[in-house]
C-alpha cells in the first residue's frame, strides 16, 4: 500500500506543502519583524506608555528576543498548540480570528468557483461547438470581462443590481442559507468575472481544435450520434486543458478575495488581512498569509490529482502537458 | 486570439473576407493606440492641462452631475471636486506605477533568462526553481505584504509586483533565448573570439527585443490592474491624491447613494487602458514569436 502511486503522490505533496509553509512563514516572519515601525505604537494607539507598561508589553509579545528565537517560538507554538499568536488590533488569538472568518471566505470562493465551472466552461463549450452569432457574442463578452478588474466589477454590480434595481443587497454577509446566497451573489460574480472570461476562452479554443481532429471526423462519418461524439471524443479529450485553466483561475481567487471582500464589506479573512496590513497587526497578516499559501498549494495538488483521474495515460503526480 | 487575420499579414491578400477582417483589425488597433496615446499624454501633461485644481472642493456642488455647471464637463465628486480634472491628473500615478513595474520586471527577466539560456546546466535549473517558487506566490498577496511591512504607498507595492512578474517574462524569454543561443551566428561570433558580454548585449538581446517589449507591455496591463486594486484597498496611493484606483474606492460611498459617476468613470479609464495595452501587447507577442521561430 505504501508504494502505490497515490500514496507516494500524497506523501510528496504533503512534503511540498510543509516545505512551502516553512519557507513562506520564514520569509514573512523575518520581513515583518525587520519592518520599520514599532508594533508598540500600534498597541498603545498613540498614547504614551510608562516604562513599566512597555516592559510588560515587550515581555508579553516577546518583542525583545532576537528574531530567529522568536521565529522558533512561533513555529513551536503553531505546531504544538496551534497557536498563531495574538492579534494586537482585535485582542484575541489569531487562530480564533481566522476560524471565525474563514467560513465566509470559503463560501465566497466556492460560490465563485461554481459560477466559473458552470458558466465559464458551459459558455466555452457552446461557443466551441457551434459557430455563429452566439459564439461571436461569447467572444465579445469574454474579451471585455477579461479586462475588468474585480473591484471595478464590484462597483458596477453594486451600482446596477443593488442601488438601481434593488434586486440584491449591496453590503454585508447575511445570515442563514438564503441570506448568505443572496448576499454573496454579487461578490461571487465580481470575483468570478475575469476568471470566467479566461476559462471561456481556453475552453472554446480547446473544443474547437478537438472538433477538427481526425478521430472526431471519423466518428461522425461512422454515424455515431452527435451528442455521443461530443461527450466521448471531444469533451473527454478537452477535459485536461480545461481542468488546468479552471485550476489556475480558481486558485488565483484566494488572493483576489481580499479585494472583493473589501468592496462588499464582507468579514472574511481577505478583508481581515487588509485591515491588519493597514494597522500593522503582523500576527494576523502572517497567519492569514500562511492560510492562503496553504490553500494555494493544496488546490494545486488537487488539480494534479484530477489529471490522473481524467486521463489514464497521465501517471499520478506527473504534469499533464 | 485573432490568429485568423494575424497569420496572413505577409504576402498578397486575395480573399475579400480576410481583407475586410484585416481592415477591421487595423481600426481596432488604431483605437488602441489612440487610447494609449491619450493616457500617456495626460500622464505627462495632465497637471498642466487640467481645467481646475483637482483637490479644490466646492462643497455646495457635491455630486452635481455632468453638463450642469459651466466649465465642469463631468460634474463633481463627493467632495465637490472637478471630476474631469481628477481623472486627467490621476492618469499620472495610475500609469507611472505599472510603467516602473514593467521596466523593472523587463530588466530582471531579460537578465535572468539570458543568463539561464547561456550557461544552462545547474545555473538554469537553480534559476528555474527560484522562478517556480515565485510563480506560486500571487502578485497581489506579495504587494499586500510589502505594504504591511513598509507602510502604504506606491513604491513598495511597485517593487513587489516587479518581483512577482519577473518569472512571467523570464519564462517566455528563456525558451526564446535558448533557441536563439543555438543559432549559427552566435557560434560563429564565439569562434571569432567575441566576448560573451558583447554577443549577449549586441546580438542576442536585440534579437529578442520585440518579444521583450511585448512581454513588458502585457506586464504593464496586469500591473495596472493590481496597483489600482492596491490603491483601492487603501494600501497604495493615498487620498486625496487623484488616482484612478483611489477614485474607484472613494466613489463607493457615492455609488451606494446613487451617484456612481466618480467610481465608474475612474473604473472605465482603467478598463480602457488595460484592454488597449493588452490587445497591443498580445499582437506584439504574436509577431515576436513568429519572427523568432
Amino acid at each position: 500500500m505504501l508504494s502505490s502511486p497515490l500514496t507516494k503522490f500524497i506523501l510528496r505533496r504533503v512534503g511540498l506543502l510543509i516545505l512551502a509553509l516553512i519557507v513562506s512563514s520564514f520569509v514573512i516572519f523575518i520581513s515583518l519583524n525587520l519592518a520599520p515601525g514599532d508594533p508598540l505604537s500600534a498597541l498603545s494607539g498613540g498614547r504614551s506608555l510608562s516604562k513599566a507598561t512597555i516592559a510588560a508589553l515587550n515581555r508579553e509579545y516577546h518583542l525583545n528576543d532576537p528574531v530567529l528565537v522568536r521565529y522558533w517560538d512561533y513555529v513551536k507554538g503553531v505546531v504544538l498548540h496551534f497557536n498563531l499568536g495574538t492579534s494586537i488590533q482585535f485582542r484575541e488569538p489569531v487562530s480564533t480570528l481566522i476560524s471565525q472568518r474563514i467560513g465566509s471566505t470559503a463560501e465566497l470562493v466556492a460560490y465563485a468557483a461554481v459560477l466559473i465551472i458552470v458558466f465559464g466552461v458551459g459558455a466555452g463549450i457552446v461557443g466551441g461547438l457551434r459557430r455563429g452569432v452566439l459564439d461571436n457574442s461569447i467572444i465579445a463578452v469574454s474579451t471585455i470581462l477579461a479586462a475588468v478588474p474585480s473591484f471595478v466589477a464590484a462597483i458596477v454590480l453594486i451600482a446596477i443590481f443593488a442601488v438601481d434595481l434593488h434586486w440584491l443587497p449591496a453590503l454585508g454577509n447575511g445570515s442563514g442559507f438564503g441570506g448568505t446566497i443572496q448576499h454573496l451573489t454579487l461578490p461571487a460574480i465580481a470575483l468570478a468575472a475575469s476568471a470566467f472570461a479566461v476559462v471561456t476562452r481556453v475552453t472554446r479554443v480547446t473544443v474547437r481544435s478537438e472538433l477538427s481532429l481526425e478521430h472526431v471526423q471519423t466518428a461522425v462519418s461512422r454515424g455515431i450520434p452527435w451528442p455521443l461524439v461530443v461527450r466521448r471524443h471531444v469533451l473527454r479529450n478537452a477535459s485536461i486543458p480545461i481542468t488546468t485553466v479552471v485550476g489556475i483561475t480558481v486558485t488565483s481567487l484566494f488572493a483576489l478575495c481580499a479585494v472583493v471582500e473589501q468592496a462588499f464589506n464582507l468579514n472574511g479573512i481577505g478583508a481581515a488581512l487588509i485591515q491588519a496590513a493597514l494597522e500593522k497587526d503582523f500576527g494576523v497578516v502572517q497567519g492569514i498569509s500562511l492560510v492562503l499559501v496553504g490553500a494555494f498549494v493544496i488546490a494545486n495538488a488537487v488539480v494534479d490529482l484530477l489529471y490522473a483521474f481524467l486521463d489514464p495515460r497521465v501517471a499520478i503526480g506527473a504534469r499533464a502537458s | 486570439m485573432s490568429t485568423g487575420a494575424g497569420a496572413i499579414t505577409t504576402g498578397r491578400l486575395v480573399f475579400p473576407r480576410a481583407r475586410r477582417r484585416m481592415a477591421a483589425n487595423q481600426i481596432v488597433y488604431g483605437i488602441c493606440w489612440l487610447i494609449v496615446a491619450i493616457a500617456v499624454f495626460f500622464a505627462i501633461f495632465g497637471p498642466l492641462v487640467r481645467p481646475h485644481n483637482p483637490n479644490y472642493s466646492l462643497l455646495q456642488f457635491q455630486y452635481v452631475g455632468p453638463f450642469q455647471a459651466k466649465g465642469y464637463l463631468l460634474g463633481f465628486d463627493s467632495q465637490g471636486r472637478d471630476l474631469l480634472s481628477r481623472l486627467m491628473v490621476g492618469a499620472r500615478t495610475s500609469m507611472l506605477g505599472p510603467l516602473l513595474v514593467a521596466l523593472m520586471a523587463m530588466g530582471a527577466g531579460t537578465l535572468i533568462s539570458v543568463v539561464a539560456a547561456w550557461w544552462g546546466g545547474w545555473v538554469d535549473s537553480i534559476l528555474g526553481t527560484v522562478m517556480d517558487i515565485l510563480f506560486a506566490f500571487p502578485g497581489i498577496l506579495l504587494a499586500v505584504l510589502t505594504a504591511a511591512v513598509f507602510g502604504a504607498g506606491l513604491i513598495a507595492p511597485t517593487i513587489a509586483l516587479a518581483i512577482a512578474y519577473t518569472p512571467y517574462i523570464a519564462r517566455v524569454l528563456r525558451s526564446a533565448a535558448i533557441r536563439e543561443r543555438a543559432r549559427d551566428y552566435i557560434a560563429s561570433a564565439e569562434v571569432q573570439g567575441v566576448s560573451t558580454w558583447s554577443i549577449c548585449v549586441r546580438h542576442l538581446i536585440p534579437n529578442l527585443g520585440q518579444l521583450v517589449v511585448a512581454q513588458a507591455t502585457l506586464v504593464f496591463a496586469w500591473a495596472m490592474v493590481d496597483l489600482a486594486a492596491i490603491s483601492f484597498l487603501g494600501l497604495g496611493v493615498q487620498p486625496p491624491t487623484a488616482d484612478w484606483g483611489v477614485m474607484v474606492s472613494t466613489g463607493e460611498a457615492g455609488v451606494l447613494q446613487g451617484y456612481p459617476l466618480e467610481s465608474l468613470s475612474a473604473g472605465l479609464c482603467i478598463v480602457l487602458v488595460v484592454v488597449a495595452v493588452n490587445l497591443l501587447g498580445e499582437r506584439m507577442a504574436e509577431r515576436g514569436e513568429r519572427k523568432l521561430s
